[in-house]
């Protein structure tokens, strides 16, 4: 096993209906999608193969009802998939005994839920202490512990509130230091902001870029907000019907979208934006002209200059060697993506 | 109102057709009257009949089978060294522990350690300040002044039955919540348990009080611990059933995050559901609260002593003004306790900071207050024991006021009462008595099969095969009859009401309050205007059930209005609707769903007040179960308590589905 991986997840699948397990291997463990239909099986994950790469941030994405969330609950087995394999730093989820899974949520994993998941009659100090608590940590370490994290998530002077006294935003910094308490190496987050308000939730999203600058955690992070995922990704899985569609880093889905689905997710996405000199340039024309840009400049940033001026540019890499140009053509075509059929 | 057309459109001939058919026989085939010495099979179950045709039994002999079980387990020894009946009477002495604790608290001391009861100026502060604690000012108002009244009012002894009432109840109300809480984690955590509990909890919820008197007798014998054990299984059906709705309505996520903390089962049941379904769990223990009170005052039946049991002595004796003073007490006891667990279950914790003092008010304002009590108490024994003669009593005036008043109305409330029995009651209670047994089974199960379910039909006619074959078909029908009777008045009464009410905000409120308010009585409470006005007729024991049960038609009728959305109304409104119109076309469609369910309720309550209402001396089933519990009869109590169970139920099951399916016509559900 590979130890850059973190989490392995191979051909899993998850059916809701009358005897699930009989019926996946009934049909050679690969039912099309008119066979579920008739037999009225509901599909919520469909063969999904992925792996999460050490200190990464993943982000599963698509619409509700996508299963997206279901994939995400089959990689910390708080759902038992119908089929398929999960290995957790090359150990068998779907083998480890009761106990050995306790044991690995305790130390190993930590998750922040969409509608935070706060326990009502604990104060924020005991909500963030809860899961040291249940690990029978004494009382002083683990306030002592619980403090530190509040005070990470900028919490500090809140903690003898309880959550109906806070706001949503507060209530999901809450939700984050409760997941961080036991310092986990993998990092669950399942549509965390989504339901707050777009302001609060611009703030939070670099509040967690923010955090894990500093913490560098392995990161599996839902949302059906694609602007959030591209803000957020190392790379993306989308998501559609169960079926993972892609997987790749932002550029890549835009550039390179392997359904018409995908694409059609990204086209409104404002290119200029996501896209980087490298990724739209002239690859034949190596000439070193008057003005350069590096190469993972983005295209909103250099556009301006390119169009204004009348020639052409040099992208250069970082050991300063031309590796293409930009000239208004690639500008324009990049910032107004031509249809595929012309 | 043509969403109901529709649904009975073609249908009624099916539904009805058989059933009057059967119905119009009687006067075909002579021999189909109740009046002659065998009415013919189809009519009237073969052997059961209205008394005169000697002992009743059916023509399946439940009530043997049962009184042989009953035999069986009193005296088969199992495992050879205790029989059933031991094992039930050492349990009640387990509860008499209990019970000797908190009886030496409140009324009797501790002889032995030379130590008194508690004293009332104790029972008063801490009352006050639990009432601050526990919401404000008004709560404490509301204690003080029901523990004052008791104080005062005591020159017949009205504070130790008072004590005495509330020794019982809080040993049946702990262990009570405790067992349905048990049940109902074990229903959550165990789907095979579950499917078992449900229905068991629908037949325990639906039996008479007096069915779990008579076996209580058998079992556990007669006295204040068997009134505890009667109180707790009565009690504890709610706060399951309340348990496993609030373990169940626990948001996923909540569950979650337990899971993903790492938590041990154990840990996810205390640390996180419990917690978590606090608000539900709380109710519950305020509904077995108000079910142990009003247990507690009807099992006086069995010698339980208490409120219960003077209440009961001077309704006997018709003295009336006595009578009055005790019903006060008892419901000043039933809203104070009902305000009091209701704030408990709805408190949030607070947050308080800086030094010990300030933390904790409350806790520190009871250790002084204790002190200052106990030197109050030391000092001057009229803290100790509030003097005789400081006590009142408005027996003699209320007397007096009751006498001249129904004096004065003799001749009116005379009129009224025989024009009802004359042109309502009695013709009324000719039509149900004359319904054939097998009409009645078609009937329902035609509805039931027209409501689209097979086996909800021949549930239905399983339950009313039951009461045909049992041996009381006629009690039954009788007993019908006045809950029929009670449910029209009630919906005549209920619903303009509730109409009156769901137009404003403000009468909604007064209504919703005043409902609040008399749900809390104990049943027994609404015979005694019932025999001020009316004496002893079936009028009195419909006053009462009327009183009693048209609380849910008007609360159901009034939720059902005020929750029509709003946009519809306005919709409605920009269409030119007239006030009358919007009344009519749009809101009472709409809400008729929820009035079903609140006609569903009456009917429930009804059932249960008709019972109670033997006590003032009616000819159906509830004078055949107080006969069982004067000769001990278990079999007979057990299987008229079905009988009655099965009423309910049948018009539950049926009249739940009607209102389901419209709202699913409606699409207001899934």
């Amino acid at each position: 096993m590979d130890d850059q991986i973190k989490i392995s997840c191979s051909n899993i699948w998850k059916l809701y209906g009358e005897n699930p397990e009989k019926f996946l291997k009934e049909n050679n463990n690969n039912p099309s999608t008119e066979q579920l239909k008739s037999n009225k099986y509901i599909p919520a994950v469909r063969d999904a193969s992925i792996d999460v790469k050490t200190g990464e941030i993943l982000v599963i994405m698509g619409l509700s009802g996508s299963g997206k969330s279901t994939l995400l609950r089959c990689m910390s087995k708080l759902i038992q998939p119908t089929d398929g394999q999960v290995f957790f730093e090359g150990k068998d989820l779907l083998k480890a005994s009761d106990k050995e899974l306790i044991e690995i949520r305790r130390h190993k994993m930590g998750m922040v839920f969409q509608h935070f998941a706060l326990l009502p009659h604990r104060t924020v100090l005991q909500n963030v202490a809860f899961p040291l608590e249940v690990q029978g940590i004494e009382p002083i370490k683990r306030e002592d512990r619980a403090k530190e994290v509040i005070k990470l998530v900028g919490l500090e002077g809140r903690e003898k509130y309880y959550p109906r006294e806070l706001s949503g935003g507060q209530q999901q910094r809450v939700g984050l230091a409760r997941s961080l308490a036991v310092e986990p190496d993998v990092w669950f987050l399942d549509e965390p902001f989504s339901a707050l308000d777009p302001l609060i939730r611009k703030e939070m999203q670099n509040e967690f870029l923010r955090l894990q600058n500093m913490l560098k955690k392995t990161i599996v992070f839902i949302t059906h907000d694609f602007d959030e995922a591209i803000r957020l990704a190392d790379r993306i899985a989308i998501m559609y019907e169960g079926l993972i569609v892609q997987v790749g880093t932002p550029e890549e889905l835009i550039t390179k979208p392997a359904t018409d689905y995908v694409a059609e997710f990204t086209k409104d996405i404002p290119r200029s934006k996501l896209l980087n000199a490298e990724s739209v340039m002239n690859n034949e024309d190596k000439k070193l002209y008057d003005n350069t840009v590096n190469c993972k400049e983005k295209i909103e940033k250099i556009a301006s200059k390119v169009l204004k001026s009348e020639g052409s540019y040099s992208v250069i890499d970082e050991n300063k060697k031309v590796i293409g140009s930009l000239s208004k053509k690639e500008i324009i075509k990049a910032l107004f993506a031509e249809d595929k059929n012309e | 109102m043509n969403k109901i057309k529709t649904i009975f459109k073609g249908k009624f001939l099916f539904i009805f057709g058989p059933f009057f058919l059967l119905w119009l026989l009687r006067y075909i085939v002579p021999n189909y009257t109740i009046s002659s010495k065998t009415p013919h099979w189809a009519y009237i179950p073969p052997k059961s009949c209205l008394g005169g045709c000697g002992s009743i039994d059916g023509f399946i002999p439940f009530v043997d089978w049962t009184n042989a079980l009953i035999q069986f387990l009193r005296k088969y020894e199992i495992f050879g060294l205790f029989t059933f009946r031991d094992f039930t009477r050492g349990m009640a002495n387990y509860v008499d522990k209990f019970l000797d604790f908190t009886e030496a608290v409140l009324h009797k001391g501790f002889p032995s350690y030379e130590i008194g009861p508690l004293p009332w100026i104790f029972i008063i502060t801490l009352t006050v300040i639990l009432g601050f604690y526990l919401r404000g000012w008004r709560l404490a108002l509301l204690g003080g002044t029901c523990f004052a009244y008791l104080i005062l009012f005591s020159k017949r002894g009205i504070w130790e039955l008072s004590m005495k009432s509330l020794a019982a109840i809080s040993v049946s109300a702990p262990l009570a919540a405790l067992i349905g809480l048990c049940l109902g984690i074990l229903a959550v955590k165990r789907k095979r348990f579950a499917n078992f509990l449900w229905p068991m909890l629908n037949i325990l919820q639906s039996l008479p009080h007096f069915s779990y008197l008579i076996l209580v007798v058998i079992f556990v014998g007669i006295g204040t611990k068997a009134g505890v054990i009667a109180t707790v299984i009565f009690a504890f059906p709610p706060m399951a059933r309340l348990t496993i709705l609030g373990l169940q309505n626990i948001s996923q996520e909540i569950k979650e995050a337990g899971v993903m903390a790492g938590c041990t089962k154990w840990q996810m049941l205390f640390k996180v559901e419990i917690p978590a379904a606090r608000s539900p769990i709380m109710l519950g223990i305020n509904q077995v609260i108000m079910q142990c009170l009003a247990m507690i005052v009807i099992a006086a039946f069995i010698g339980q002593p208490g409120l219960g049991h003077d209440l009961l002595i001077r309704l006997q004796g018709l003295r009336l003004g006595e009578a009055f003073e005790i019903g006060v007490a008892v419901v000043l006891i039933a809203i104070t306790l009902d305000r009091y667990s209701q704030a408990l279950a709805l408190k949030e914790p607070e947050r308080r900071e800086g030094n010990f003092l300030k933390r904790n008010p409350y806790l520190c304002t009871t250790f002084f207050a204790i002190i200052i009590c106990s030197i109050l108490v030391f000092l001057f024994p009229f803290f100790n024991e509030y003097p005789k003669e400081l006590t009142v009593s408005a027996s003699v005036y209320l007397d007096n006021a009751i006498k001249s008043f129904t004096r004065s109305l003799f001749v009116p409330l005379g009129i009224f009462r025989d024009w009802m029995l004359i042109y309502f009651l009695m013709p009324l209670k000719a039509v149900f008595q004359s319904m054939p047994w097998t009409g009645v089974i078609l009937f329902v199960g035609a509805i039931g099969w027209k409501l689209g379910k097979m086996r909800l039909a021949l549930t239905v006619m399983l339950f009313v095969f039951f009461i045909a074959s049992s041996g009381y078909w006629v009690r039954a029908m009788i007993t019908l009859y006045m809950v029929f009777a009670s449910l029209v008045i009630c919906a005549l009464i209920g619903i303009p009401l509730g109409i009156w009410a769901s137009k404003k905000e403000s009468r909604t409120k007064l209504v919703l309050n005043i409902c609040d308010i008399f749900q809390t009585f104990p049943s027994f409470i609404y015979l005694l205007p019932a025999i001020m006005l009316f004496q002893i007729s079936d009028v009195s024991a419909i006053f009462a059930i009327v009183i009693y049960s048209s609380i849910p038609m008007i609360r159901y009728t009034v939720f059902g209005l005020r929750n029509v959305p709003q946009q519809i109304i306005e919709a409605s409104i920009t269409s030119g609707c007239t006030e009358r119109q919007l009344l009519w076309k749009v809101k009472m469609p709409l809400a008729f769903p929820e009035i079903i369910l609140g006609a569903n309720q009456t009917l429930m309550f009804a059932l249960f007040m008709v019972m109670i209402a033997g006590f003032i001396g009616t000819v159906d089933l509830s004078q055949e179960i107080f006969r069982a519990l004067s000769f001990s009869d278990g079999g007979k109590g057990l299987i008229i308590g079905l009988c009655v169970a099965f009423i309910g139920l049948t018009a539950d099951r049926l009249l739940v589905e009607w209102s389901n399916q419209m709202k699913k016509k409606l699409g207001f559900i899934n």
